[in-house]
């Protein structure tokens, strides 16, 4: 006790000043810093959110007398614009939307899979990694170019509901495989290892631990990647689809068109009447949308729930 | 005597320890001062000028060490002295680590693990492995315990087998009531002796511990350490530690590496009171590391 005393008084006459002395906290200004960028960024979020409250008020405005069953059911027609419904355009979508999920989900999450899990960490997968994200920024009309060259015409698709899903696949495949592949990052190494330890081989692994991890993960990927796919016009354009319609495709191999042109189509129609019924389309794309997405965010929150078992 | 190491360029203090191993195997009845393992039992794996490199850099460098069977053997240093590598080269584990290399051989079941024959899955089975932080698998009590066993074709009674692999590892009255609950509400200790329960569940004749407490409290740490000597009825222990106490306390035979170099392998008590290295010497009363 005694030693210890002497110690610290010999300590505190060596500083020879208060330690408080040495430091000027600025605490108003530092908190004051803080505030304001918090200011800054709820201005941030705001402008965003007000910007689309804008969007929709107006659409909703202008569509919302036209929602009706009789939209939802009777084909687009020039002459009485009063009666034209979304019928083709809905069938086409939720055609599109269903093939481009069946082939780009296992392609996509498969790709990722095979990246992050099992390819061997070189030059050459770093090369196709950075390309991948590099894909997910090319203009969604070069997409329309190549599906016009490969599927329209090389594969003799047509301007098939198929040949409009592959291209739509190939522009969302990227975006699949970079998120996926993030969530499978986001997996603890440690998990891995331990599975490793028991004697179990990389695909026991990946399959029983690594991809249920990352699973939330992967769910958010694709709903951010089919709802990409549903809103766009510019490649369906490109690789053909029809503008007006007056029957639904009964098969892939058919000829289809898409919420996103019937939308185009009528902007650009002279009539008023026709910017009513478009933000009218606009509100059913927005249902589609929102209900897949739905079905998404359940089936993740589902997944989370029974994931700890 | 054999299986022994025989190469003349080992140092001498390990050469030491070898012939006083040797004059006791005179009598093959004679038992190991600390386990009931006989002398004369052969080793249950046996390094053989071990070197492993990560890239240029060797992080061991030619060490030959007799595991014998049925013992805790400790292997102790400061950071970065090779140990943690040694171990992880015991089951294949550096296998993940990029640009490792690995020369000499590890002998186990009359096999050398590094040979291309070697299957590092199926040896995974008989040598088990517990890391340093807890890692139990994000999913029920029971599945962590029993998916190791599934996986490579467990045949008998599940429950049975999960239900002793709990007991052995000394937690299953604390969690046989929840044996379907979620793995991550266990604290951290119960999550490590659950990590435990999973290893042993697959029977393997090694179990690699590397530094099973450091991220444990010291009542965690305590119940592990007795849960150590326990176990080494069964199976053979290899510990990794950075605790000397833990060392002292839980072994039967204590290995000292230095920079890469297996400098001194004895019984504990004989490290821990008459090392016959300067520099073991200087390890273990604290002078460096």
């Amino acid at each position: 006790m005694m030693r210890e005393n002497t110690i610290s008084t010999e300590y505190r006459d060596a500083s020879d000043s208060n330690p408080d002395a040495m430091y000027n906290p600025r605490l108003d200004r530092r908190r004051f810093i803080g505030k304001i960028f918090a200011v800054f960024c709820a201005c941030v979020t705001g402008i965003g959110v007000a910007v689309l409250a804008a969007l929709l008020y107006r659409i909703f405005d202008e569509g919302w007398i036209y929602i009706s069953t009789n939209f939802l059911t009777k084909f687009p027609s020039m002459l009485m614009p009063e009666t034209s419904g979304v019928k083709s355009a809905l069938y086409g979508t939720l055609w599109l939307v269903s093939i481009t999920a069946i082939v780009s989900i296992p392609v996509g999450i498969g790709a990722a899979i095979y990246l992050e899990e099992f390819a061997p960490k070189n030059r050459l997968s770093r090369f196709i990694h950075t390309n991948i994200a590099n894909l997910a920024g090319v203009p969604s009309i070069v997409y329309g170019i190549l599906g016009l060259a490969m599927f329209v015409r090389w594969s003799n698709l047509g301007r098939s509901v198929l040949a409009g899903s592959l291209t739509l696949s190939l522009l969302i495949l990227p975006v699949i495989i970079i998120a996926s592949r993030e969530a499978l990052l986001g997996v603890p190494k440690t998990i891995r290892l331990a599975a490793f330890a028991l004697g179990a081989t990389r695909w026991q692994t990946v399959r029983a631990h690594v991809v249920p991890a990352a699973l939330p993960g992967i769910i958010t990927g694709i709903i951010l990647a089919l709802s990409r796919a549903i809103g766009e016009a510019a490649p369906l354009v490109m690789i053909g689809a029809l503008s007006y319609v007056a029957f639904v495709p009964d098969g892939p191999m058919d000829e289809f068109m898409a919420l996103p042109i019937q939308i185009y189509t009528w902007c650009d129609q002279p009539d008023p009447i026709f910017q009513h019924l478009a933000a009218a389309a606009i509100i059913v794309l927005l249902a589609v949308l929102l209900s897949m997405n739905a079905v998404a965010v359940a089936l993740r929150a589902w997944q989370q729930r029974k994931s700890p078992w | 005597m054999v299986g022994l190491i025989t190469d003349p360029t080992r140092r001498q203090n390990v050469n030491t320890a070898k012939e006083e191993t040797n004059r006791e195997d005179m009598n093959t009845a004679e038992m190991h001062a600390c386990c009931d393992t006989p002398k004369s039992a052969p080793p249950i794996l046996t390094v053989q000028n071990l070197s492993i490199y990560y890239g240029q850099h060797p992080a061991v460098k030619n060490v030959t060490m007799n595991i014998p069977p049925q013992c805790v053997t400790a292997i102790i240093g400061p950071s970065g002295c090779g140990k943690s590598t040694l171990l992880r080269s015991m089951n294949r584990m550096n296998d993940f680590i990029p640009g490792v290399r690995v020369e000499g051989s590890i002998q186990f079941n009359n096999k050398n693990i590094f040979s291309s024959k070697t299957d590092p899955v199926a040896l995974r089975r008989s040598i088990g492995m517990v890391f340093q932080k807890p890692n139990p698998f994000p999913k029920s009590i029971y599945k962590n315990v029993a998916w190791g066993a599934a996986i490579n074709g467990y045949k008998g009674d599940m429950n049975h087998l999960v239900e002793t692999s709990l007991k052995q590892a000394a937690i299953w009255d604390e969690v046989k009531d929840k044996l379907h609950q979620s793995a991550l509400a266990l604290s951290g200790g119960q999550q490590q002796r659950l990590c435990i329960a999973r290893a042993i569940a697959l029977q393997p004749g090694i179990l690699l511990m590397d530094e099973p407490c450091s991220a444990l409290d010291p009542i965690a740490t305590a119940r592990i350490e007795d849960l150590i000597d326990e176990l080494k009825s069964r199976y053979t222990v290899i510990l990794v530690t950075h605790n000397m106490q833990q060392a002292a306390r839980t072994s039967d035979f204590t290995a000292f590496m230095y920079m890469g170099e297996l400098i001194e392998l004895d019984d504990t008590n004989i490290l821990f009171t008459k090392p016959s290295n300067q520099r073991t010497q200087d390890y273990i009363t604290g002078r460096f590391g």
